[in-house]
């Protein structure tokens, strides 16, 4: 099942009427082992909270004499269920909460890092050179032909390349190192800067493997006489760690290494291409 | 009071742009201040999920105060999933760039001070308050 079809758990730590209060610090263990498992978790205290939606609803407290309530929302709509936690730990709680999340088949959260484009579009001029330049089909139009990240993820994890074809820099990850691709402010500087503009395409097209091939021609007979593929992906992963290195781009050697072959890269980036074009035809058009 | 603030915590669980000592610091002072707020793993997966909790977490008359990063990638992440927070009633707490005192200080105020660039403002730029 694609992440956004799955439907996710909300927990409520109630510390209402009919439930104990827990002091600060169960508070702070409970709600940090269930933040470390992916949980949100809402926190009943003083104040209002975020208002109720259609995700299935756990509650957990300390209730009186063991005794938890029944309910369900007014519309009989949100199964809502609750579970005493009196004399749990925070473990306990955490394996309590798994056994729900089971049953209740919830998704399952932290098997895939959240890495992927993020557009702002008080930047974005929908040029669609984000759309042309990337080989995985992250992204794509909406019915306006407004561009649009349509497969988050595909996106290669903790590789920012795309963020450094736009030229408004428009695209952040937000889970990146520095900014002003981590969504910090973007400077003058940071639009002119050549590293911002540079057309890594020609990077991830023929000229790797233009440069591999020169290179494994160059050591052919010691690879022809070793035989050892051990051997041939090493010389592999020097060339790319040196050549992403000379551009100072900051792609992951695991992404270069995972790269489909030559022929491969050409068709799919003719794909991305008359994608693009197309877009950009409708808008002209429309 | 109808305009106490709604409070969010992002744990941003799955990376460490957020040094730990700032989200547990941060985290230990919401749970001792006996104020309601909301918790989240990870407000970026919610969006790669686009889970439709972003929409309740964004919705709503009261103002909000967001403990996350960048004010620039809160805005985007919600407004990718067509769960737009608004510009006038959103504050976001950079916990990438304040100490965990600082960020905790910020978000139990009850003042809230709006950060967010209003729509179609490119104004991301130098200009632009950071906090
Ligand atoms: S390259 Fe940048 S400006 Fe152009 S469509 Fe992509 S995000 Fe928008
Ligand atoms: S929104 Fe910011 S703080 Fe939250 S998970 Fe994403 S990168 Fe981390």
């Amino acid at each position: 099942m694609a992440i956004a079809d799955e439907i996710t758990l909300r927990i409520v730590l109630y510390e209402g009427a009919g439930a104990a209060t827990l002091d600060a610090a169960e508070r702070g263990s409970t709600l940090t082992a269930l933040l470390g498992k992916g949980y949100a978790v809402t926190c009943a205290g003083s104040g209002a909270v975020a208002p109720a939606d259609d995700s299935a609803l756990l509650v957990l407290g300390r209730f009186e004499n063991g005794q938890t309530p029944e309910a369900e929302d007014a519309n009989g709509a949100v199964p809502i269920r609750f579970r005493d936690i009196d004399g749990l730990d925070s473990e306990g709680i955490t394996a309590l909460v798994e056994e729900e999340r089971k049953s209740t088949q919830t998704a399952q959260h932290g098997e895939w890092k959240p890495w992927f484009p993020v557009i702002d579009y008080d930047r974005c001029t929908n040029c669609m050179q984000c759309l042309s330049f990337c080989l995985f089909d992250v992204y794509g139009v909406d019915d306006e032909q407004e561009i649009q990240v349509q497969n988050n993820d595909n996106c290669k994890t903790n590789c920012p390349a795309c963020s450094r074809v736009c030229p408004e820099a428009a695209i952040m990850f937000p889970k990146y190192k520095s900014g002003p691709i981590n969504g910090d402010v973007v400077s003058d500087g940071d639009l002119n800067r050549e590293k911002m503009k540079i057309d890594i395409s020609a990077l991830l097209g023929g000229d790797i493997y233009q440069m591999l091939r020169d290179r494994s021609q160059r050591s052919r007979s010691r690879f022809s006489k070793e035989r050892s593929s051990d051997k041939a992906l090493g010389e592999r992963t020097k060339c790319l760690t040196k050549l992403a290195a000379e551009a100072d781009i900051d792609i992951p050697l695991e992404v270069l290494q995972s790269l489909p072959s030559a022929d491969e890269i050409a068709e799919k980036s003719a794909a991305a291409n008359a994608k693009a074009t197309a877009a950009l035809a409708a808008q002209k058009s429309g | 009071m109808a305009d106490k603030p709604r409070i969010l915590f992002c744990h941003c669980n799955y990376a460490q742009v957020v040094p730990e000592e700032v989200k547990a610091g941060v985290l230990q002072s919401l749970c001792e201040s006996g104020q309601a707020f909301e918790a989240v793993a990870d407000l970026c997966e919610m969006a790669a999920r686009r889970d439709p909790a972003l929409k309740r977490l964004a919705a709503g008359e009261a103002p909000v105060k967001i403990a996350a990063c960048y004010p620039r990638a809160v805005k985007w992440l919600f407004g990718g999933c067509q769960a737009p927070l608004s510009a006038d009633r959103t504050e976001v707490v950079n916990m990438r760039e304040l100490s965990a005192k600082d960020a905790a200080r910020a978000l139990l105020d009850e003042k809230v001070t709006p950060n967010l660039a209003a729509d179609g403002l490119a104004a991301a730029t130098e200009g632009e308050k950071k906090i």
